[in-house]
């Protein structure tokens, strides 16, 4: 074999490898779309049970209840619309979770319809809101949620 | 004054690398002689400006001189010294700052050291590394300036973010701005030896050293970072795939392929344009990774502050530097030569496979980091997390590790792999026997598993290559290589070891309560209230007991810092030979039986979790030992050719005509 032949060996394997990248990161990433759920969209289409998924919205307001064992939190997460979505949480709350503040449940939905949160990001200062959540709280938080939804039908 | 001479300092500064850059492209014309020889000392009289520049920020952080915007908004004067200091860094300006800083010295060290290469490469590279250092200068004087005055002094700064209020700060950001900029100066000597048609083994050898070193510092540096955040944020985490470490971990898969295929051409005069465009990635990766980090494009605590000025311009300057090195490699690559040839199974055929796959592992984590910010475009929010990256990273990285295991027993150029026939069959029973062995014992994911079963067939395959050697006649160069790729094996036992044997426990205990994890024992004696210089906190006296050991006293804190005012949870880790607990407390929780308080309490039993940065470290020092391997051998070579010299010129004192000596 040639050394121009080699090198062009290379390059043609070189780039098979790369777009073999390309087409397996688009194909995963592309399911990755579902991986992120607003209550709404939780409600109407849920997502299978036991799958890994996010779900971001707004703690409800007089819906955080700590069970007997002083570990686990209940609470309610809602969106825009009337659509709630029940979720256990065991663990230690996040500085700023408080009701009516946004957050971004990390888990699985379960067969009895809640869903078990296996990590809370919630905003951990001023300058730091999970990316999910920007726009979402205060007094905007309609149209912020319509320009969110919009891309995702 | 001080802000006034550290901003004239950058502007000298400026006007250096604009020299730099003119006198050193002169140097590719003949007759310029006089300008072309002002290049090198621009370069180092432009590393003293900017480490003056950088050293005076650091003395206005340290006397806290509030009347200068960047400490205002960013130090307090209540603030540990220590964080006055590394505050410097913690910040936009001033850590932009420090990567021209190093920039700077970097090219000035190059400038001034640096004899091997010819004169009109050199040139070249000193001529790129200006226009570099030169985009760099300019960002930071027009949209970024750290010395800009208040019109008024602020009474009082408003502190530093207090998950940057740790040593870890004074680590993690450095060493990694060192290993940024250590491929920038791999980038152009990459484009002199491009533009000047010298890409042979004697520039590698030259840029070996600068690869070798940035790439220790990247690892140094994101061991360091992922240790911080696993211990600071209080999750039990050590990686996360959030976009910023994704920034720091690409550079470094570019720099391991680099790395390895500059050694390639250095040894064998092979895969010359291969190793150029892995010089230009790698550089293309540490600017992309300043771009997303600096730009605010992705929030992280590493997103100091979001300006879109500074976003564009960041997304210019890498246009710009990415764009024009893929001109030139286009115009020239045709006109390098081609190296020598070698065979599929080859030492040289398993480097560039695994090249390859390094690749592909980079564009899997680029594309899943870019691919939220392309969609945003698009107004839909994606998160791109572990489930994601995980399986799509080990597509591609099971293959490397197999070629990794067996590479290194490869002779150069060609070889038959009959020859290693036993060792390929030892390592296959290895990682056989405990994939059989775990899976016997429990059941654990797919990917832990491998990891364990890699980790062990990886850790016997790094120590073969001294195998029926004279240990003490191994040279240095060869044990940085089975100390780095040991190291792999070392850190992948913790990584897999962490994600399938991890216990966790989590609990309202009232004081005197107690807890059982994994063999430990965990009492809750009291919860107080204690205060630091700049925070209160309540902290809980825990005592950790394994079987019939003595008790160890762990002291986790959620602390409230008042400037700015946030929370923050101190773990407390408990590191034993085979692992670490690891405690956090959480909020009160009610009240028990009696009436006393509960407090929330987790507690992780992690096992072998430090040996992932154990080899994160083992695989820097091979990187090291494998440097100071490579200067032994260029010292030896130099000082050979130095004797030699000196005998003929003494032949040639004695008369010229003397008659060699008979040998005996």
């Amino acid at each position: 074999m040639k050394a121009k032949h080699q090198r062009m060996t290379l390059v043609v394997l070189a780039l098979i490898a790369i777009v073999a990248a390309g087409l397996i990161a688009a194909w995963a990433l592309r399911s990755q779309a579902n991986y992120f759920y607003l209550p709404e969209q939780m409600a109407a289409e849920p997502p299978s049970v036991g799958q890994a998924v996010r779900l971001g919205g707004m703690v409800a307001a007089d819906s955080i209840k700590t069970a007997e064992d002083g570990i686990t939190v209940n609470f309610m997460v809602t969106g825009n619309t009337e659509d709630a979505i029940p979720v256990t949480y065991s663990g230690i709350l996040p500085d700023l979770f408080v009701e009516g503040s946004g957050v971004v449940a990390e888990g699985s939905l379960q067969s009895d319809g809640t869903f078990l949160a296996t990590n809370l990001l919630a905003k951990h200062d001023e300058n730091y809101v999970p990316r999910e959540l920007e726009g979402l709280e205060g007094h905007n938080q309609s149209e912020n949620y319509a320009e969110t939804v919009a891309g995702l039908k | 004054m001080i802000a006034e001479l550290g901003h004239a300092a950058l502007w000298l500064a400026t006007a250096l690398a604009v020299l730099q850059m003119v006198a050193g492209g002169l140097g590719l014309r003949a007759g310029n002689e006089a300008i072309v020889a002002l290049a090198r000392p621009a370069a180092v009289v432009q590393a003293f400006l900017a480490t003056l520049a950088f050293l005076l920020l650091l003395y206005a952080f340290a006397i806290t001189d509030l009347s200068i915007k960047l400490v205002a908004t960013n130090s307090h004067s209540m603030k540990p010294f220590i964080y006055k200091l590394t505050g410097t860094w913690g910040n936009h300006e001033g850590s932009m700052l420090l990567w021209v800083a190093v920039l700077a010295l970097s090219g000035g060290l190059l400038a001034g050291l640096e004899r091997r290469l010819p004169e009109k490469t050199m040139s070249a590279t000193l001529s790129v590394q200006g226009f570099v250092a030169l985009g760099f200068y300019t960002f930071l004087l027009i949209s970024s300036n750290p010395f800009e005055r208040l019109p008024l002094p602020a009474p009082e700064g408003s502190g530093l973010n207090p998950l940057l209020q740790d040593i870890g700060l004074a680590i993690h950001p450095p060493t990694l701005y060192i290993g940024y900029v250590g491929l920038s100066v791999a980038f152009s000597l990459c484009m002199g030896a491009l533009i000047t048609k010298q890409v042979t083994p004697d520039f590698a050898k030259v840029m070996r050293p600068w690869v070798l070193g940035a790439w220790v510092f990247l690892t140094f540096g994101i061991t360091a970072g992922s240790y911080w955040a696993y211990y600071e944020l209080g999750w039990g985490g050590w990686w996360f795939w959030d976009p910023v470490e994704n920034a720091s971990l690409m550079p470094w898969l570019a720099a391991t392929a680099l790395l390895h295929s500059v050694s390639v051409l250095a040894a064998r005069d092979a895969l010359r344009t291969w190793t150029i465009m892995l010089g230009v990635l790698a550089f293309s990766m540490s600017m992309l990774g300043t771009f997303l980090v600096r730009s605010g494009v992705i929030t992280s605590v590493h997103a100091f502050a979001v300006d879109p000025e500074r976003g564009s311009f960041i997304l210019a300057l890498l246009g710009l530097y990415i764009g024009g090195s893929l001109i030139i490699f286009a115009m020239r690559a045709g006109h390098i030569a081609e190296g020598k040839r070698f065979s599929a199974t080859s030492r040289e055929g398993a480097l560039v496979f695994n090249n390859v796959m390094l690749s592909a592992i980079l564009a899997i984590v680029l594309l899943g980091t870019l691919y939220p910010v392309f969609t945003e475009v698009f107004d839909v929010r994606v998160s791109v997390g572990p489930p994601y990256f995980n399986p799509a990273g080990a597509i591609f990285a099971i293959p490397m590790f197999v070629v990794m295991a067996v590479g290194p027993l490869l002779r150069w150029k060609d070889d038959k792999p009959q020859r290693i026939q036993f060792e390929m069959l030892l390592l296959a029973a290895i990682a056989i026997t405990v994939i059989a062995l775990v899976a016997f014992f429990g059941s654990y994911d797919i990917l832990p598993l491998l990891g364990l079963a890699f980790a062990a067939a990886l850790g016997v395959a790094s120590l073969l290559p001294l195998r029926g050697r004279k240990l003490s006649r191994v040279p240095t160069a060869t044990w940085g290589m089975v100390m780095a790729h040991f190291g792999v094996a070392v850190s992948l036992f913790g990584m897999a070891s962490e994600s399938a044997f991890t216990s966790e426990k989590l609990a309202a205990v009232s004081a005197g309560g107690q807890e059982e994890v994994a063999g430990w024992t965990i009492e809750l004696q009291s919860v107080d209230p204690i205060a630091g210089p700049n925070w209160t906190a309540v902290e809980a006296r825990i005592i950790a007991t394994r079987a019939d050991g003595d008790g160890v006293l762990l002291t986790p804190q959620a602390r409230n810092f008042w400037a700015p005012s946030q929370a923050t949870s101190e773990s407390a880790l408990l590191t034993t030979w085979d692992g670490q607990l690891y405690a956090v407390i959480g909020d009160q929780a009610g009240v028990d039986a009696n009436g006393n308080p509960r407090w929330q309490l987790r507690v992780w039993w992690k096992p072998f979790v430090t040996f992932i940065w154990y080899g994160g470290l083992l695989i820097a020092f091979g990187g090291v030992l494998s440097i100071i391997g490579r200067l032994q051998v260029d010292l030896k070579r130099r000082s050979a050719a130095k004797r030699g010299k000196e005998r003929r010129d003494d032949v040639e004192a004695l008369g010229g005509n003397a008659a060699p000596e008979p040998a005996e």
